[in-house]
């Protein structure tokens, strides 16, 4: 790992001003930045320590919804009654994801930082070729070993898959990433890699994220994200879905629907179209997994990753019925 | 580029104070500078817990963590575990009980693991055990002993 300074920042306003030099990267729980620093994929000449940063780190719960601080760690929030009861699909992504360790570690805005797990992306030393690293240097990727690469979203230059498991319930129930006083939608936040795969976050220098807002609904306090991958814990999903659900007063018809897919594409992915083809309709197995396949419309897959068109919708589907049994 | 600088670190209720590059994880500066090699380094990279202590009561990966962020916090290693006069921890003492290790290599690891996962309130069976303990590798397969002297030690711990 190449040598940095180290800036631990006393204010908010001090750490976006540090953070905005070129070269100066923001430290968090430090579990991608340090990890990927090892990996000779990132560089820093500065990191910015934010973790000594006061008010940052609660989570308050209300009847307009949850507001959880940047600096939240991923295990406590995972752990918060309220979030537990009124958010159920984001304490399950939570403490699905990583190991206990990671989770006392990593933050919630860094969880929404982190980068993709492309092993291609975390070794420049054996593939130089890589967009997201070195823009233009090609795709090592495409025509290499593609298991766990994404079928949704891809584009010519990049086919790595969005990892995490917390951003896809977030897109599932609206939430909204704050960058101080700027608020922009987590599914804008999360940008398709098409021609600039370097660029995943709507997020400029020197902006920093300092809240996750999660509009209270009917449908995340019904909800669930369901994580199927190769192991039972401690891994990436194969496939995830986050689902909520809410039913019209006969308790059978779908009145709100939300499904994100996570492991499957190239950020977290609405499945706007399953949602919007179940409305109204009474929960029966037949027609939620008919509605499933549209979940992944437009997928393409490199070979290794085909699994994954045909598992994604069948997460989808058991996520749904898993969520429209329950009382 | 950078040069070395000086930090305090409270390791184990001791102050301790070194030099080290801003590069210098928790793990280093334990197991080169400090000599407490009880610590262990594994993977480097956040996937094997093998390197697992407590920083403010919280287990966390020292290999992870940059050795200037630990300052002012309290860092719990295994060297500081049993109580003075050499009595074990309840759950070192199950370890052994149980024969849960073959190599040893990560048993540190897991043992600072488990105190925490019992601690969490995260080993109320043996499922909870496994899911919560899924951090720390053993490559030697001693997951059932393991998990047997993580399950005793909680009960221990209760009563």
């Amino acid at each position: 790992m190449r040598d940095f300074s180290y800036l631990r920042a006393n204010s908010i306003d001090a750490a976006r001003q540090a953070a905005a030099l070129p070269g100066a990267m923001l430290l968090a729980g430090g579990t991608t930045l340090i990890d990927l620093a090892k990996c000779g994929v990132t560089e820093p000449d500065t990191v910015v320590d934010i973790t000594h940063l006061k008010g940052l780190d609660t989570v308050t719960v209300d009847d307009q919804g949850a507001m959880i601080g940047a600096l939240a760690r991923m295990s406590s929030v995972a752990d918060d009654a309220d979030i537990k009861s009124r958010f159920p699909a984001v304490s399950e992504a939570l403490w699905q994801a990583a190991s206990a360790q990671l989770r006392n570690m990593a933050t919630i805005g860094g969880n929404l930082m982190q980068r993709t797990r492309c092993p291609y992306f975390r070794d420049p030393a054996n593939f130089p070729a890589c967009n997201k690293r070195s823009p233009g240097s090609g795709c090592s990727a495409i025509g290499g070993v593609t298991r766990g690469h994404a079928v949704l979203g891809t584009s010519e230059a990049c086919i790595a898959t969005y990892p995490g498991d917390l951003a896809t319930a977030l897109v599932a129930f609206d939430a909204i990433v704050h960058l101080g006083d700027r608020q922009i939608a987590t599914d804008d936040f999360f940008l398709l890699p098409d021609a600039t795969p370097d660029r995943e976050h709507a997020i400029a220098p020197g902006e920093m994220i300092t809240a996750i807002g999660i509009p209270a609904s009917a449908a995340a306090r019904r909800s669930t994200y369901l994580k199927v991958r190769d192991r039972q814990s401690y891994e990436f999903a194969a496939a995830g879905a986050a689902v909520g659900v809410e039913f019209e007063a006969d308790g059978r018809t779908i009145k709100d629907l939300r499904v994100a897919l996570g492991g499957v594409a190239t950020k977290p992915w609405r499945a706007r179209a399953v949602e919007e083809a179940l409305k109204g309709k009474l929960l029966e197995p037949d027609t939620v997994r008919r509605a499933s396949l549209l979940a992944i419309e437009g997928a393409v897959d490199h070979g290794a990753n085909q699994y994954k068109i045909e598992l994604a919708p069948r997460v989808v589907a058991r996520a749904i019925l898993k969520v429209g049994e329950t009382a | 580029m950078t040069s070395k600088t000086p930090i305090h670190l409270d390791i184990n209720g001791h102050r301790h104070e070194l030099e080290v590059e801003p590069r210098v994880t928790l793990l280093d500066a334990l197991r080169d500078h400090l000599g407490l090699t009880g610590t262990k380094k594994g993977c480097d990279h956040g996937q094997c817990g093998a390197c697992t202590v407590h920083v403010d009561g919280q287990r966390v990966l020292a290999c992870l963590t940059l050795a200037a962020q630990a300052e002012g916090r309290a860092v719990t290693t295994i060297e500081g575990l049993a109580e003075g006069d050499g009595t074990l921890h309840a759950v070192q003492a199950a370890f052994l009980e149980q024969d849960a290790f073959q190599c040893g290599y990560c048993t540190p690891g897991q043992i600072m693991s488990a105190v925490a996962c019992i601690r969490e309130g995260h080993a109320g069976s043996d499922d909870e055990i496994r899911e919560y303990m899924a951090g720390n590798l053993c490559r030697c397969g001693a997951y059932p002993h393991i998990v047997a002297a993580v399950r005793q030690a909680a009960l221990e711990v209760a009563s």
